[in-house]
């Protein structure tokens, strides 16, 4: 997954660069004013994605969420300390590589930001946050899901999607109440992640007593399924879940049903993409996955219009989440009175807010409490969500889009 | 019974794609000596063309079937050349070195072309356009489909093929007169050059086709395709005894079941917790649960294993005769 698309990198990079030759005029008229006035105080809020690569346009989406946070906040004239505040957007670009990304970590620091929206990838986030911590400037990521992330112990760590090993329990949850398998089989990749997912998955559901079949592996290149599945088939699971990536999980559900088994397919976001339809065909039909997050159609309305408004196009993936990371920093420092990351981080730890993607409030390690996990279904080759999973609790996409309202 | 019905009829379909990739192996063995690992790469461009077309008429309303053997009839010529080519530039210009130094070219060929590949049709996993309307038939609790059917049945018409055109005419004549001894055969006035050429052509057709088959099987094509494939389908080779022809088609299939039966059981076979006194020993590991050693994704260490007891016990191979002084 991490080595796909080079090919496309340099075009990505020529396209980039061309959008960052755009905003630097916007960025010097802007600050033009703040100069001018004495009573005001410049704040400088940081935000890293990959703007360049094949993941390009979720950093843009990413850095589109945090800068029309921060736009907004100029806009309303956000005071501090009695003084008016001007904002200043400064946005980097990690290439989702961890050594660019520790780079401009160590840039956005020596630039004495405040607080830092970012990074989008957990490979970039992690290495990062050693870098964050130790001149104690907050960072709030809107989509790495990697739990080590905040298992490192540092106190300026955040994030406000949810973590990889709340996923597990969410599809597992979700397959126990509404499908009501009697037996699973559970299927993974030998990967770190498809085996910590599918650790999760196997907990979750032994604990709502449900019986697991010993777990069956692949390899992130296998092809030929046949030959597990057949075992499988013998033991006739009620559903099979399977921990790995959309290009072995593609022939694995298109081989299962081939086969004739019957059983319900679920799988993580690794292989919770559109790619399936293309890799199995009709009989990607009816499968299950989850994603960490919600989809961006169910965030808050008045955001989604504000950010088509300013920027023309919907927000992809992830948008609505750095958008309320870039607000949490904002509001964490009016609550605080200052913009003092050592004054304001406190606030920033027993924050209540309510945000485009619902209510945030953080845990002792910086993770979300109650984050979301939404679970998608193959529909006409096409997925969409169906279902919202918060704190155990499932509740319907529809009933969650009337609840946000 | 129809789990190990099953694993049957999945091992024989692996297996006889296997044999046809082996059959590439081995009759350039058999001619030259050579271990050609880009034979591999050959097979992974058959199915990438393949790809490339299949995907282009798929929306053009002709049947499916008529798409994908336009599909193959566009990959054949394209993999011939290349194999054409790979003889001509890079293995005949090392004729007479050392038996290393065309050994090495070959990973370099595979090299290349891996990464030419790569240029093309980019680092993605490619989704064969699933467009063959695949009915699944029920023969004692096992299952197989048209396109199941349909692989053996190729396979077995190509083997047979090629069984006809080595024994049969004069190319194979002139074929098996150079593998004897090259040198005797110019002398009886064999265009040996020529012969040599046609054996790449050949094997880099049915690595074309084998190539289609594989793509249409699993439904994925991506550029490292061809190294797995190759090397399982070279332990396929060996385990028949290289350089010989029927040798090739048995190690196929039979190296196709062992991978099938080998990935199906030894999860159970390597459960410590099913063997009573190690259960015992586990303690409370065994609870109720599995300990299991080796997992299913041990599927592809199976050819390998092959490979190694083949080399240590019987180094010619199942069927091979003349090569204990050369392997």
């Amino acid at each position: 997954m991490n080595d796909m698309k080079l090919g496309i990198t340099l075009i990505a990079a020529a396209v980039a660069l061309a959008g960052c030759g755009e905003q630097k005029p916007a960025a010097k008229a802007e600050a033009k004013p703040a100069a001018a006035a004495p009573s005001v105080l410049e704040v400088k809020i940081g935000h890293v994605g990959p703007l360049t690569g094949g993941i390009a346009h979720l950093g843009k989406d990413n850095e589109n969420g945090a800068r029309l946070a921060v736009e907004e906040a100029n806009a309303a004239r956000t005071r501090i300390d009695g003084k008016e505040v001007k904002f200043t957007f400064l946005a980097e670009d990690d290439q989702a590589d961890p050594k660019t990304g520790t780079t401009v970590a160590q840039k956005l620091v020596d630039a004495k930001v405040a607080g830092v929206v970012g990074h989008l990838n957990s490979g970039t986030s992690i290495p990062a946050s050693p870098i964050y911590a130790q001149a104690g400037i907050p960072v709030i990521s809107g989509s790495a899901t990697n739990p080590k992330l905040t298992e490192q112990g540092f106190k300026s760590q955040f994030r406000v999607v949810g973590r990889d090993d709340q996923q597990g329990p969410a599809i597992a949850s979700y397959l126990a109440t509404t499908k009501k398998p009697k037996l699973v089989a559970v299927i993974d990749d030998a990967t770190a992640y498809g085996e910590g997912i599918a650790n999760e998955v196997e907990k979750t559901l032994k604990a709502a007593n449900i019986k697991v079949l010993p777990r069956e592996k692949g390899t992130d290149k296998t092809t030929d399924w046949k030959a597990v599945l057949t075992k499988l088939r013998g033991r006739r699971p009620d559903a099979v879940f399977y921990g790995g990536m959309d290009a072995t999980g593609g022939p694995l559900l298109k081989q299962g049903r081939e086969l004739g088994i019957k059983a319900v397919f679920s799988f993580g976001d690794g292989a919770c993409t559109d790619e399936m339809t293309k890799l199995a065909g009709p009989a990607a039909e009816g499968l299950l996955c989850s994603q960490a997050g919600i989809p961006p159609q169910a965030a808050d309305k008045r955001f989604l219009e504000a950010y088509k408004k300013r920027f023309n196009v919907d927000p992809i993936l992830y948008a609505p989440f750095t958008y309320d990371a870039a607000k949490l920093l904002i509001a964490a420092m009016q609550k605080a009175n200052s913009a003092d990351p050592k004054r304001y981080l406190p606030e920033l730890q027993k924050i209540d807010f309510t945000g485009a993607t619902g209510k945030i409030a953080f845990d002792g390690k910086g993770d979300r409490k109650d984050a979301e996990m939404t679970i998608f279904t193959m529909q006409g080759g096409k997925l969409g969500p169906i279902a919202i999973v918060k704190g155990g609790k499932t509740m319907t996409y529809e009933e969650f889009i009337k609840g946000m309202k | 019974m129809d789990t190990f019905l099953q694993q049957l009829v999945n091992g024989l379909t692996a297996g006889s794609v296997y044999a046809v990739v082996a059959l590439g192996y081995t009759m350039v063995y058999g001619i030259i000596q050579l271990i050609n690992f880009a034979h591999g790469e050959v097979v992974m461009i058959g199915a990438m063309v393949a790809f490339t077309v299949i995907n282009a008429l798929a929306p053009g309303g002709l049947p499916p079937l008529a798409v994908v053997l336009v599909g193959t009839a566009c990959a054949i010529p394209v993999c011939m050349l290349v194999g054409y080519s790979m003889e001509r530039l890079a293995y005949r210009p090392l004729r007479g070195a050392p038996r290393l130094a065309p050994l090495i070219t070959a990973i370099g060929v595979s090299i290349l072309l891996q990464h030419l590949a790569m240029l093309v049709w980019s680092r993605n996993v490619l989704a064969f356009p699933q467009i063959i309307q695949n009915t699944t038939y029920t023969l004692a609790g096992a299952s197989i489909t048209s396109v199941q059917i349909a692989i053996i049945a190729v396979c077995i018409a190509l083997m047979g093929g090629l069984a006809l055109l080595v024994y049969r005419t004069q190319l194979g004549t002139a074929m098996r007169a150079t593998a004897q001894n090259p040198h005797v055969a110019g002398l009886m006035g064999v265009d040996v050059n020529r012969v040599i050429a046609a054996t790449f052509v050949i094997g880099a057709a049915l690595g074309a086709v084998a190539g289609v088959l594989y793509g249409t099987y699993y439904g994925v094509a991506q550029y490292t395709m061809g190294s797995i494939l190759g090397l399982k389908a070279f332990s396929a080779a060996v385990l028949g005894g290289i350089g010989n022809i029927p040798g090739a088609m048995l190690g196929g299939v039979l190296l196709g079941l062992v991978e099938a039966l080998g990935a199906g059981y030894i999860g159970d076979l390597s459960d410590l917790c099913a063997y009573g006194w190690i259960a015992d020993l586990m303690g409370e590991q065994c609870d109720g649960g599995h300990f299991i050693l080796f997992g299913s994704n041990y599927q592809d260490v199976f050819a390998f294993l092959v490979l190694i007891v083949v080399l240590v016990f019987r180094p010619s191979g199942l069927l091979g005769e003349r090569v204990g002084d050369r392997a």
